[in-house]
């Protein structure tokens, strides 16, 4: 049973197909991409997955569980991890809090009597959230603003706030974007290593394809809302139907 | 038939002034995407400065150039120029707290200038209203009426030729869809945009001086409605359309008049409903449009080209600070204890024990706003919920004052789920109309019930008693507010930095991201709404029970208005904000008191200009001097200069 199964799914902005039945599946602990050209529909899929917006039509199955109707928070809890494109960070809090706050969230520990009678407090440190700290190399900002850091650490952070919640799948939206080369190389480094300790599932959207092919091990190709091509990372970029797309026609 | 148009006809003069504004803020809204809430105070500018110079003398063609040609459209410049124009892409609640603010400084200002003292009969713009004209349907249409009428469909007339057939129209139009757009185009977006202002200024200014003679005195406090009403006819039109937004305000004003005319004379509801049918309408709208929900959230699709908003933390800060600003608060609560216990005198007492009670609902705004970043401007209206609860169950069951108090909270709280159920999923700039029309509705109709507020008379509220101990003394009952005060800042506290804390904090930062690591945004809100009711609901009461008698006047929907800058301004993010808020309130209120009685307007333009700088100083501009004062102390305690 695939982790993750999507069947037929359409979206439609007025007039505009954003995606034209739409299958995907990605299995227990793959890292699947999904790449494809501008427009091509790849952030609307991720937000149907995701919960922030919902299908025309369609069906989305988790560990075998229809889940196209519930709201984002759910499938948070169900293990669904997700990354953005534009960084979406607490303003005002450090990177330990944002572990913190996630792991405690995870923990389904938010009751409001618990905070009244100090049961709550969130100062005290978790040995998850600093060994996930000093996995991502995060140890030295720790306690900085998030206002100061850098993409590259505000990325590690936003990965991981996602992994302290142990998600079976993670989302990842365009990881690369606001990278240069060497920036884009060393989280996709950052990347193979998680993907090596763990049994995260991983379903990346990314531009750049040299990232794709130093995290994934399979990627589908969407194009105009619909799927042209799917199978292991060279085979399909070797494809003729997918370098059209991607490239335009040879002249 | 004739009956309907006997009571129909004499809602047309207000749905023209309706119609004016709500095209003027549509116009603005879709260009430079500020929701300005300070229209309805510069309406007012307008018609103030319209009486002062007829009243002076001149001739009305002389005051309405002054007013309304000259005077609107460079206030409303002045605003773009030195406000809006810094905050187009800052959060919504940057923006409407700024609006806010100018809302609330503007009139006081004016009466600082020219006097505060009552305007009767507003003259009228051009026809004479004491002459009648002719008959419609029984109605005799007096010239104030008719000039109204004519006036608008001439304006409204000339503005869409002027939209449809010209260079600037067509600029103008393509500015609602998208600024940058236009700029791309190699348009000077900047002049389209200042044209803009002018337009919809002038607007506000003729309906402002078209609005006034409707009214036997000219009062600020019918602009804030006369804006509400607006806002109400724009969201008929979906904050997007002229024409609809022109037309629903006709109707608006059509319909209250029929209203008024069929609902039977002398109740409370036609009073009441009559007034509050514009709020009525918008918190209606808002719930039953849900196409209206995202439009509401109306994007230039060009708005990622935009910088980032600007960060909302707090500047200053850093740990040691953070401890020894909590330490000298202690202290001074301290000494603040013993004085007042010991040589404070009397009158004084009084004064700052009405600070603590203002401190609790105030705390209401720092944990709505301050730490979950949820815009409410209906914080006076629960306050006088759990005032009026208490003082009710009091006298009709005989309940303990203790007990009342907290009952007050409690339905505050039930209420508060109430508003904020259908609210929490607007968000943002609907989320603070829907609570501004529930302080307005509250106060026009809920409170004026004798089970109620009891209209104008008010409610009776005794003093607790405990056992043997009373409270009636002064002192008694300082201390007991005071204790009060600290459960409520104690709980406050422990929501802050316990986990729920910190998911508000995380909603705050980015509801998209909290949502992804699974918090449940809807109970949330419902929570943090719930509790922020109580709150205010318990200082409501506890007011209530320090002035022995309250009326629904000491919670009314403008008071709503000024908690929410005057926290802003002292200190939104923390505790001792809040209490530095209320205390500022009751002591600044007190020292106006013994200057002469204009002056008093210095204390809304005070907190309406601090809350203006909320973009620049989001931890409130007192906060922040205050933080720099003890840095610059401490570190010059650190690092003496060398001596030479």
């Amino acid at each position: 049973m695939a982790l993750i199964e999507g069947v037929g799914i359409s979206k439609r902005y007025g007039g505009i197909v954003a995606l034209d039945d739409v299958s995907l599946s990605v299995e227990r602990g793959q890292a699947v991409g999904l790449v494809g050209p501008n427009g091509a529909g790849k952030t609307t899929l991720f937000d149907c997955l995701n919960g922030v917006r919902h299908p025309d039509s369609g069906e989305i199955c988790f560990e075998g569980r229809r889940m196209d109707r519930l709201p984002v928070y759910e499938r948070a809890r169900l293990g669904i991890g997700r990354t953005f494109q534009r960084l979406e960070l607490f303003a005002g809090m450090s990177p330990r809090e944002h572990l913190m706050v996630a792991e405690r969230v995870h923990r389904g520990d938010g009751r409001l009597w618990k905070d009244l009678i100090g049961r709550g407090r969130a100062r005290t440190p978790v040995a998850r959230v600093e060994e996930l700290l000093v996995e991502l190399g995060l140890e030295e900002v720790a306690d900085d603003p998030i206002e100061s850091l850098s993409q590259g650490h505000g990325r590690l952070v936003e990965l991981g706030r996602a992994l302290v919640q142990d998600p079976l799948l993670l989302l990842l939206d365009e990881p690369s974007s606001g990278f240069d080369t060497r920036e884009a190389s060393a989280f996709a480094a950052v990347l193979v290593e998680v993907r090596s300790r763990r049994e995260t599932a991983m379903l990346l959207v990314e531009h750049d394809l040299d990232f794709v092919r130093r995290v994934v091990e399979r990627t589908y190709v969407l194009d105009f809302g619909k799927v042209i091509a799917s199978g292991p990372v060279e085979e399909v970029l070797a494809d003729p139907v997918v370098r059209r797309a991607y490239l335009g026609e040879a002249t | 038939m004739t009956q309907f148009l006997s009571y129909a006809i004499p809602g047309l003069p207000y749905g023209c002034v309706f119609a004016l504004m709500a095209v003027g803020l549509v116009l603005t809204y879709q260009t430079s995407g500020v929701f300005n809430l300070a229209y309805g105070a510069q309406a007012y500018a307008s018609a103030l400065i319209f009486y002062v110079c007829v009243n002076a003398g001149w001739p009305s063609w002389a005051a309405f150039l002054a007013a309304v040609v000259v005077v609107a459209p460079l206030l409303g410049l002045a605003m773009d120029r030195f406000l809006y124009r810094f905050i187009r892409s800052a959060p919504v609640l940057v923006k409407l707290v700024s609006a806010l603010g100018m809302l609330i400084a503007i009139p006081s200002v004016l009466q600082l200038i020219f006097g505060g003292q009552e305007r009767l009969a507003p003259p009228s713009l051009w026809l004479p209203p004491d002459s009648v004209y002719f008959h419609v349907a029984g109605d005799a249409i007096n010239g104030t009426e008719l000039s109204t009428v004519i006036v608008t469909l001439a304006v409204v007339l000339l503005a869409s030729l002027m939209s449809h057939f010209t260079q600037i129209g067509l600029r103008m139009r393509a500015m609602a869809e998208s600024p940058r757009m236009v700029q791309l185009a190699g348009i000077n977006s900047e002049r389209v945009g200042v044209a803009i202002w002018v337009l919809s200024s002038f607007l506000a200014g003729l309906a402002g001086v078209l609005l006034a003679p409707l009214f036997a005195e000219l009062q600020a406090l019918n602009f804030t409605d006369l804006l509400v009403a607006a806002i109400a006819a724009a969201a008929l039109g979906s904050l997007t359309s002229l024409p609809l937004a022109f037309w629903g305000g006709i109707g608006l004003g059509v319909v209250q008049e029929l209203l008024g005319g069929y609902l039977p004379s002398g109740s409370v509801l036609s009073s009441g409903l009559r007034p509050a049918l514009p709020f009525a309408v918008l918190i209606a709208l808002l719930l039953a449009l849900p196409g209206l929900r995202e439009r509401w959230f109306h994007d230039d699709p060009l708005a990622a080209c935009d910088p980032p908003p600007p960060q909302m933390a707090a500047a200053i800060g850093g740990h040691g600070l953070e401890e020894l600003l909590r330490g000298g608060g202690w202290a001074v609560l301290a000494v603040f204890l013993v004085s007042c216990l010991t040589w404070v005198p009397p009158n004084w007492t009084f004064t700052l024990t009405q600070g603590l009670a203002y401190s609790i609902i105030f705390l209401s705004i720092v944990l709505l706003t301050g730490m979950s970043g949820q815009i409410s401007l209906c914080q006076a209206a629960f306050a006088g919920i759990g005032a009026f609860t208490c003082a009710q169950l009091v006298s009709h069951f005989g309940i303990s004052v203790f007990l009342g108090i907290l009952a007050g909270g409690a339905v505050a709280a039930v209420v508060g789920v109430v508003v904020a159920m259908p609210a929490l999923r607007l968000g943002g700039l609907a989320l603070a109309l829907a609570t501004l029309a529930f302080g307005l509705l509250a106060d026009n109709v809920g409170f004026q019930f004798p089970w109620s507020g009891n209209g104008d008379s008010g409610v009776n509220i005794p003093r607790p008693e405990l056992g043997s101990i009373n409270f009636t003394s002064g002192k008694a009952f300082f201390v007991l507010a005071f204790v009060l005060l600290i459960i409520c800042a104690a709980i406050v506290l422990a929501i802050r930095q316990g986990t729920t804390g910190r998911e508000l904090a995380a909603m705050r930062g980015s509801e998209l991201a909290a949502a992804s690591i699974g918090t449940n945004l809807a109970k949330l809100k419902i929570t943090v709404f719930a509790v922020a009711a109580a709150l205010a609901g318990v200082g409501g009461a506890l007011y209530g029970s320090l002035q022995g008698t309250v009326s629904p006047n000491d919670f009314n929907s403008i008071l709503s208005l000024v908690f929410m800058v005057v926290v802003v301004t002292t200190g939104v993010y923390t505790v001792q904000g809040a209490i530095q808020a209320g205390m500022a309130y009751v002591i600044l209120y007190q020292v106006l008191d013994y200057l002469p009685s204009q002056w008093r307007n210095l204390f809304p333009i005070l907190f309406g200009l601090g809350a203006v700088t909320y973009a620049l100083h989001p931890e409130g501009v007192v906060e922040w001097q205050k933080r720099r004062v003890v840095e610059i102390v401490v570190s010059w305690r650190k690092h003496p200069e060398p001596v030479a």
